[in-house]
Order: structure tokens, then sequence, then C-alpha cells
């Protein structure tokens, strides 16, 4: 302590000062003891207090331009004393860099004086080093020979064994810790830190400003010989150099496990022995009754650079974990929130260290128990750490179930807590602990919570609530449901990203299409709706309008007034957007075109200000006047399916919330499995789901499900990873059947998926020709090597159909998209499919996929119309029993006459109206075109609603025709 | 740790101490959005917040602010327990400190800063220990001039 007692004859000054006092904050900081009448502080150096004084209450003045105008004064005084004649001496230096100091600490910029104060460095007055010192520290600067002095002075202090020279030259190092002192003193420091004659303190300051030059540079500070006496350091009698060193250790064991992986054991024994030592034992370094709190945390930090320990070492840490988890439930040795905050500092250390073994069922409940009981403390600080520790508990399978029990609680948490930094926390919980199981429930709770969110926290949760309902939908309705909720409660924050998405998964999902367009136009009536919810709306009927054009209520007229009563309240894009809307209705529904080319010839859009408003409404117009139906229908095709790659909210929310957070849910909640890629999710049900009471609102009929089979995502556990033989092919991938049946009357999709890797397919057929393009798309961010994707077909199917393919680039870069082009030609009919192979490197892991390429017969049919009198002559033509060929089934979807009917045209063939005396029955004809022949087909297709059964009777000229369009098409209804 | 800032109910800065690299425009960015977001903050809420990709444990004592930015794994509690370490420290130094203290000794809070913490490590926990090293340095001072 500073030992200069107050004089008596300065009375009047004193009460000067404490004028000062009053007038610029003197409360007095502490909260422990109050000694008002000993106050060597002030006193000590009162006549330097005016100074200061003196200096402050000139530069602070009421007017900021006033201020600066002072501190410029002040300034031109100092430059003009350092440029002056007269040589400075080391005081009136020291007195000039300090207040150059004091006036950068009071915010303004400082650019000299930096030569002075390296002049001080080398004074062999300590006050003058040190405030030097201080200036180089707190103003670094760049500035080359400016460093190469600071070395060298730096160098003179550490090789003067002066202890305190030494330690603010270690200090200087500490602060500063620029490259260019990295490759001066790296190879110093770890000389002074493991000599035997180094003092304590000085071992401490080195210790740590080892740290700082190998985070700054790692580089230019190898690990060498020193690394095992280093941790030998954990060892020390001094518990402020093991405090230093564990510091030094636990970043250093990061980067180099191996070279420091002794300090387990080391670190387990020293933490044994503080957690076991009785309050006093430490002196000093007990801490409110706690024991060595700083260096406890850090202890258990270290260890979290590691696997579970060996076994001897593994008993001796959970005693130690037990005894941290143990002492929590003893009644406080003190009321001091010191003392609390000090034991559970070492608490939650501790839980972080179980959470990170995550290996210790027993001591994983028993923590979770611990941060149940926290998150109803009454200290808010514990109330929130509980909830931030909880959500790492949520990613381990032993506790998982064990933080769902606290759902009510964290539901409570969310809509009773005042801090909003504790809701947020009690979000990302809720985000954590979701499952399939309380999906539903939670994504209720954080939608009815979005309603009155602060406004800083609304995007984020818009993001999650997007994720949960994408990741657990078992159907997609609700998640459609729950998306359009998203945009009606927050449609301001509902990011691009999210509306994207629900559209992508509309286009991909041909189950949900339906549903979709009938929602969104619901939607839709609410007199005023969120510009985010027209977008969708008009994005999601442009291209599935159709799919609720039956009804009266939603016809194709109507459709488009009720998206062009918006029209005029939305935005440029929005705009832009819908016209691309009317434009596709032009091709959809043929009866509306006049009443959609009205509105693009009118004034306001021909003549719009806005160039890409008035573009589009030119263009569509001119398409809409010129084009043939043919050309429209291509031209305006439905969109092909999205490639699937990482989701674009994840994306998003990983980028708002750094990787931790969002990593921990994805990474750390994979159930484990035999798969090592984490086998996907079980398929959404979403095929055998039945549609909701609601569907039927409009009566259109659900929407049955798409063909048979779980959605793309969930094509199984296709990857054989443990297959070591990288020329072997992959048996066929499970549910490759079900997708493959999805294809037979579609061109376009997602044909394969996993969590590494997504197929799309795009083909188009022409007589006997074909071309399709393969999309392969790298869902991970790391690179695809040796990626070969092989076409295989039998002896037999290779006589009959020819496909030519080039070879693709054999790397595929993280979140890239290959292309493969395949053409197709169809020598004769065939029955088999070809086998595509893919086989690539992902990560060090050899991975094998096969599945059936969707090739079919029916892909060379063209369709024939014909009358009803010509049909049945055929018919009669084709009576043959070797060209009839005739199959009874039972309907494994519900029997919709609109879906039957664009099935049929998605086959291949005509549909011929009015040609079957029974209305219910379907009669399709088309030829099948190969290389050498044409062969006609007829086919007729008779539904018995009560039996919901079929008969499905094909004729054509060739028997094998017959049987293999009979068995494609019977797998459809 | 990569940074403690020491300010005012009023948002005047009375100490910074930087341990990452950043430059001056960074720094002024950051104490001014630091400052708002603690200051705009009511008393009974919790002392930890989310700030970029940081944490930020932050006390209030009489009319200062004592903040600390802290990484991803860092422990919170302890933080606070570093925060009001440090003010035990300037309180025996000082003997009940006070703003102006920390204003108009600035230098002598930095060195009392040095010696806890180094490298936005705890280098000494023991409070006699720090305040040996500082007495130390004092004396030295008195001596020599």
């Amino acid at each position: 302590m500073p030992a200069v007692s107050k004089g008596d004859g300065m009375r009047g000054l004193a009460v000067f000062i404490s004028d000062i006092r009053n007038w610029l904050g003197n409360t007095w900081l502490g909260g422990c003891r109050r000694s008002a009448n000993h106050r060597s502080g002030p006193a000590k150096a009162l006549g330097e207090l005016m100074t200061w004084w003196t200096l402050y209450s000139r530069l602070m003045c009421k007017s900021k331009e006033a201020e600066i105008k002072r501190i410029n004064k002040e300034l031109a005084n100092i430059r003009s004393k350092f440029k002056g004649d007269k040589a400075l001496d080391g005081y009136s230096k020291k007195k000039y860099v300090c207040k150059l100091l004091f006036i950068f600490l009071l915010g303004h910029d400082i650019d000299f004086g930096h030569m002075e104060a390296v002049n001080l460095l080398s004074s062999n007055r300590y006050t003058e080093k040190q405030i030097g010192y201080l200036f180089i520290s707190v103003l670094v600067n760049s500035n080359s020979e400016l460093i190469r002095l600071i070395n060298n002075a730096i160098k003179n202090d550490l090789a003067s064994r002066n202890p305190t020279f030494m330690g603010l030259a270690l200090h200087c190092i500490a602060n500063v810790g620029s490259r260019e002192m990295a490759e001066a003193f790296a190879g110093e420091i770890p000389k002074i830190l493991v000599a035997g004659d180094t003092m304590d303190s000085a071992k401490q300051s080195a210790a740590l400003c080892l740290l700082r030059l190998y985070r700054t540079s790692p580089h230019l500070v190898p690990t060498g010989d020193w690394a095992s006496r280093v941790v030998h350091l954990l060892n020390d009698q001094h518990l402020g150099v093991v405090t230093a060193a564990t510091s030094l250790i636990t970043t250093l064991a990061q980067k180099n496990p191996e070279e420091f992986k002794t300090s387990v054991s080391l670190a387990v024994s020293r933490l044994s022995r503080i957690v076991t030592s009785a309050s006093t034992d430490l002196q000093d370094y007990t801490y409110y009754f706690v024991p060595a709190p700083w260096l406890s945390v850090k202890l258990l930090r270290l260890l979290q650079c590691y696997p579970p320990p060996d076994p001897a070492v593994r008993g001796r840490l959970t005693e130690c974990l037990e005894t941290i988890l143990n002492k929590a439930q003893e009644p406080p040795k003190s009321k001091k929130v010191q003392h609390s905050n000090a034991k559970n500092a070492v608490l939650f250390e501790a839980i972080s260290l179980i959470i990170h073994h995550d290996s210790e069922p027993n001591l994983l409940v028993r923590a979770c128990n611990q941060l149940g009981q926290f998150l109803q403390h009454r200290e808010t600080n514990l109330r929130y750490l509980a909830l931030e520790s909880m959500c790492a508990l949520a990613s381990s399978e032993f506790s998982h179930e064990a933080v769902k029990t606290h759902i009510e609680t964290v539901i409570a948490a969310l809509k009773t807590e005042r801090d909003v930094s504790v809701r947020q926390r009690a979000v990302d919980l809720l985000y954590a602990m979701c499952d399939r199981s309380n999906a539903q429930q939670i994504v209720a709770e954080m939608l009815s919570y979005l309603e009155t969110a602060d406004y800083s926290i609304r995007e984020e949760i818009v993001l999650k609530v997007a994720i949960l309902a994408e990741k657990y939908a078992v159907d997609y309705t609700w998640y459609v449901d729950t998306i359009l909720n998203l945009i009606r409660v927050a449609g301001d924050y509902v990011s691009e990203e999210v509306w994207y998405r629900v559209i992508q998964i509309v286009i991909n999902r041909d189950d949900v299409q339906g549903y979709a367009a009938k929602t969104v136009f619901e939607s839709l009536q609410a007199p005023a709706c969120h510009e985010n919810l027209v977008k969708v709306g008009g994005y999601i009927l442009g291209e599935f309008g159709n799919l609720i054009a039956g009804d009266p209520r939603s016809s194709p007229l109507v459709q488009f007034n009720l998206l062009h009563s918006k029209f005029h309240l939305c935005s440029v894009p929005t705009r832009a957007l819908l016209l691309s809307t009317y434009i596709k209705f032009v091709n959809l529904f043929p009866e509306v075109k006049p009443t959609i080319q009205d509105v693009l010839r009118s004034d306001s859009q021909l003549r719009n200000a806005d160039a890409e408003l008035q573009q589009r409404a030119v263009e569509y117009l001119r398409l809409s006047t010129v084009a043939s139906t043919d050309i429209l229908a291509t031209v305006l095709e439905e969109m092909p399916p999205f490639p699937e790659r990482e989701s674009s909210i994840l994306a998003k929310l990983k980028k708002k919330k750094g990787p931790g957070t969002v990593m921990g849910l994805e990474e750390g909640k994979r159930e484990r499995g035999p798969d090592i890629n984490g086998g996907p999710e079980p398929a959404p049900a979403s095929a055998t789901s039945t549609p909701s009471p609601s569907a039927d609102l409009l009566g259109l009929g659900a929407v049955p499900p798409a063909p048979a089979g779980p959605p793309p995502s969930s094509g199984g556990l296709l990857v054989d990873v443990f297959s070591d033989s990288p020329s072997a092919v992959a048996p066929l991938a499970p549910g490759s059947e079900d997708n493959f049946a999805r294809f037979v009357c579609k061109n376009n999709g997602v044909l394969f998926e996993n969590q590494l890797l997504q197929i799309g397919l795009k083909s188009e057929f022409r007589q006997n020709l074909g071309r399709m393009f393969i999309f392969y798309g790298n869902k991970t961010s790391t690179q695809f090597l040796n990626f070969t994707p092989t076409l295989i077909c039998s002896d037999d199917l290779q006589a009959n159909l020819s496909l030519q393919t080039k070879p693709v680039d054999p790397t595929v870069d993280g979140g890239a998209q290959v292309q493969q082009v395949v053409n197709i030609e169809c020598v004769s009919d065939f029955t088999e499919a070809p086998v595509l192979n893919i086989q690539f490197r992902y990560g060090g892991t050899f991975q094998n996929v096969s599945v059936k390429l969707p090739i079919t017969l029916n892909k060379f049919f063209q369709p024939t119309e014909m009358a009803s009198q010509d049909f049945f002559q055929r018919w009669k033509q084709l009576s043959s029993p070797q060209q009839e060929v005739q199959n009874i089934f039972k309907a494994k979807h519900p029997m919709d006459t609109e879906i039957t009917k664009a099935k049929i045209i998605g086959f291949g063939s005509a549909l011929l109206e009015e040609v079957d005396p029974n209305p219910a029955n379907f009669v399709g004809a088309g030829i099948i075109h190969t290389r050498t022949t044409q062969i006609g087909c007829l086919l007729r297709l008779e539904p018995n609603l009560q039996a919901q059964m079929y008969r499905l009777t094909l004729r054509t000229s060739k028997e094998t025709v017959s049987q293999r369009l009979c068995a494609l098409l019977s797998e459809q209804f | 740790m990569q940074f403690m800032l020491l300010f005012s109910r009023q948002g005047k800065l009375r100490l910074q101490k930087w341990y990452v690299p950043l430059s001056d425009k960074e720094k002024k960015k950051i104490t001014r959005e630091l400052v708002q977001t603690v200051l705009a903050r009511k008393p009974k809420m919790c002392s930890f917040l989310e700030w970029r990709d940081l944490k930020i444990v932050y006390k209030r004592y009489a009319s200062l602010y004592f903040c600390c930015a802290i990484e991803d794994q860092d422990n919170e509690l302890i933080t606070l327990e570093i925060i009001h370490r440090y003010v035990e420290l300037l309180d025996k130094y000082f003997g009940s400190v006070c703003e102006l203290d920390i204003i108009f000794n600035f230098e002598k809070a930095y060195f009392i800063l040095d010696e806890f913490l180094l490298g936005g490590e705890v280098q000494e926990t023991s409070k006699k220990n720090v305040l040996k090293a500082i007495e130390q340095a004092d004396l030295l001072q008195e001596v020599r001039s």
C-alpha cells in the first residue's frame, strides 16, 4: 500500500477534492467493507491528483467542439515540447507521455509520442520505464523502426535479472503479442518458463506471454522439448504458477493433444486435491470459502481437450465430479453471492466436462437434475446458465429424455422471464430438446410466443420454427400450415430463405402440392395479408393452381382475380413474381388467357416506370400471343425439383449464430447406429397419412399422395460404408424400387437422397430417343473424391436399350452440383431397368450407392387420339390371348378420378374421353416407338369404388410389351 | 477473455484492455455498441448476454460498469468473479476505490490489472500476491525518485 500520510495543513485542498469527487462519481465501488476515514489513496498523490484534475476539468467542456478545441490546444503544447530544442528530462517526458495516454483514454486519437515512450523504456527509473511500457501496450504501433527499438529494450530488460524490469517486459510482450514479438521472443520465453532459477511471478508471466504469442502466431511457437517440463508445472508448489500454466497447456493441447496428454493425470490429481481440501487449506487461494475456483475451472477446461481418461484415472475423476455435484447440495457456507458464484462456476464447468465425455449416464442424469433445480432458482444468472447448459445435455442420448421432462418449465420460462436474453436461452433449449415426440407442441409454443416476442429475436425464432417444422414434419400439410402461420404472425421477419424453402419443398414433394395450393388460396382470402404470403401464394398457384381449379370456388378466374386484387399493393419484386404467375396461368388455364392479356396490355404494365415490370409485361404478352400451345407448355413447364443441398434456412441460422449452436443440434442429436453417416430420419409417413378433416373444405377431394414410397429425402440407408472393395457394386438401395415407381409417370424429380448425396433427374423423350440429365448434388461442405457414376445394364438390356454418356469430373466440391447427360435409344422393347452405381470418397470413407434408373418402356410412348369407334375396332383386332394382359388389383391410393387421369397421361398414352360407354372407366391409346418397330397399345382401366379394386387391361401387338406396360402401370394406382 | 471495458453510467469509457489485435476503428465501434447495449439493460436483468459470437459478462459497481467479453467455451460465473476480484484489488489498493481513482490513477488501475490478468487469462488469484507485486513497484518508485 502506498504509504504517504495526509498532511495536516492540506485540509482546504482535501475539501476541494472531496467536492470534485462528489461532482464526478466518487461513489465507492467496493461492496465488502468500508473504511471511510482511512483513505490513503487520494492523499498520497494529492499534488498529482490536482494536476490531473486541472487537466481533466480543462479538457471536459460542456460542448463537444469546445472540448475538442481544448484538447487540440493541449496536444499542440505537448507536441511543441517534444519538438522543442531543449532536450526534455526523463521526468517531463514521462509527464507528457502520461498526459497523452490520459487524453487517449478520454477517447481522443493520439498519433504521436511513440518515440518518446520508447525512449522511456531504456530509462533506469522504474516509473519512467513503467509509463513507457504502458503507453506501448495501450497504443500499439506497427511502425517497424519503433518495433525494433521496443524489442531491443525488452531484450535488455529480460536479460537484466531485475525481477521487476523482467516483469514489465513480459507484461508488454503479453499485451502487444504482435508477430514481430513472436519472432523475437518465441525462443527465449520457454527458456525463462522452465528454468529452475526463475522466480514464480516471472514463470506466471512467461507462461501467459507464450500463450498470447501462440494465439497470434502459432507457427512461430513450435512446441519443443520444453513441452513435458511445462506439463510438470501442474505439480508446482505455487498455485499461481499452476493457474497460469494450466491456461497455456489447455491452449497448446487443443492443437497438439498427443504432446500434452500426460497433463490429464496430473490435472486430475491436482483437481482431486483441491476439491477435497478444507476451505482453509489453500489460504489466499480460497475465495469466499471455495478452494481455488479459478484453477478448478481451468483444470476442468483442460480435461475437456481430451476423451475420458484410462480407467484408473477415470475413477478418480469421477469421484471429483461426484464431489462437486454433492457440494452443490450442501447448505452454502456463506450468504454472499461471491460464494455461490464461485461454487457454481466450478459446478457448471464440471457439468461441461460430463457433457463433453458423454459417457457416464449416471453423471449426465445427475447433472440434468441439478440444472433442473437451477431452472427455478431465484437468481436470474443461474436460470440463464441452466437453460444454456441444458441445451448441450439435450444432445446427449443419455440425457435427452431427462431434459425433455423439463419442457413445461422451459415453456413457462418463455412466457414469464422478464429478461429477453433469458427468454432467448429458453427458445434455444426448446429448439435443442425438440424431437419427433414433442415437435408439434414446441412449434405451437414458439409460434404463440412469436406473437409477443421481442423484435430482436423474432427473426431467429422464425428460422427455428421453419427448421423444426421441416425437420419433424410427419405430415407435410402441417409443415405448410406452420409456415403460412409464420408469415401471418411475423411476416416481416420471414426472410427470403424461409419462403423460398417452403416453395422448394412443395415443388419437390408432389404429395403436398394440392394441399399447398388449396391452403394458400384460402389464406389469400384474408382482406389484409402479408406480402410474403402473396409471394408464396403467387408462386404456388402459378405452379399448382390447376390442382384446385376443378372446384368452381377456386376456378382459374377466381384464382387470378384473387391474386390480382393484391397486385397493386405489392412492391416491385412481388409484382414481377405475380406477372410470372400470370403467364404460367396462360399455360395452365387457356380460358383466362384473354383476361390476363388485357392486364398485361394495360398501360400500367406496358408503360410501367419500372424497367423490369415493363419488360416482363411486354415479353409475356408477346409470348402469350405468338407461341403455340406446345411452345407455351414447354416454356412454362412445371418447375423441376430443386437440388437438395443443405437447407438454406439452416445455413442462415448457422451464419447468424456461429457454427456452435446449430451444429450441436445437427451433429449431436444424430441417432447412433451402425451407419456412420448417420441414418437418415425415418421416412416421414406422408405417403400414408390421411388428410386432415380440413383438407376437404373446398370439396376438392383430398389430393392423394403421390405414388407409393417414401419421399426422396428418406431413401433409406443407401450407403454401404463398410464395403472395402471399391470395384464391387453396392446392392440396390432399399427404397429404390419405390422411388423408381414414382418416375414411371413423371420425368423430373429427386431420385435418391441421403445425408451426403442427392441425385436429381430431368429427362425428355421423343419417339424412340431420350435424353436424361442426372444431377449429382454434394450436400456436404467437403469434397467428394474419385466420384465415379457408372451405368450398368445386363446383357439382355444392353441389346435392347442403348445408353451413352460421358464420365463426370471426379471431384465434386462441397455444396456443388455436377450434371451428367445420358443419351438414350430404345432399340427394342425391354423389361429391366439400368442400374446407376455411384462410388466416391468422402472424408476418407468409401461410399458406394446403387439405384435403379427410371428408364422404362412407357417413356417411348407417343399418345394417339382416336374416336370411340376406331378404338373398339382396334381393341377387337388385338384380341388374341397373347396380345392381352389383364391385372386385377387392390387400390393402394385413394381412388381419385383427376389423379388417375393425370397418371395415365403421365404414363404417356393419350387419355380418350367419351370412348368407354361406362364414364367411370378410363381408356388410353398410344404407340411405343423402338428403333425397329412401332407397337400400338390400348389400355383400359376399370375402377370399382365399392371394392376399392381396379381391373387393368392392356392390348398391344406384342406380348412382352403388354406384359411390361401392365406391370408398370399397375403399380401406380 | 477478449477484452475488458470499464465505463461510467454516462457512457464514458474509463479503462479498456484488449487481448486480441483489433484496429482502433474496430475498438471504437465495439465500445460504442457495447456501452449502448449494456446501459440499456435494466438492473435486475441477467449479467450475461450474447453479442456477436461472444459472451458478454458485466456487472455494475456504483457508477461504473465492468464489462468482459469472453469466448463461447469460457465460464460466465467465474468471469463475474474475475470482475469482483479486480474490484476488490482496486478497493484494497486505493482504500475504498471510486470512479475518480480510476480516472486519475489510470496507470495504477492498468498495473493492477496486468498483475491479475495477463493475455486475457488469470495470472494470479491471490489478493496478497498481486498487491505485494504492486507495492514492491511503488516502493521502488519512492526510493528512486
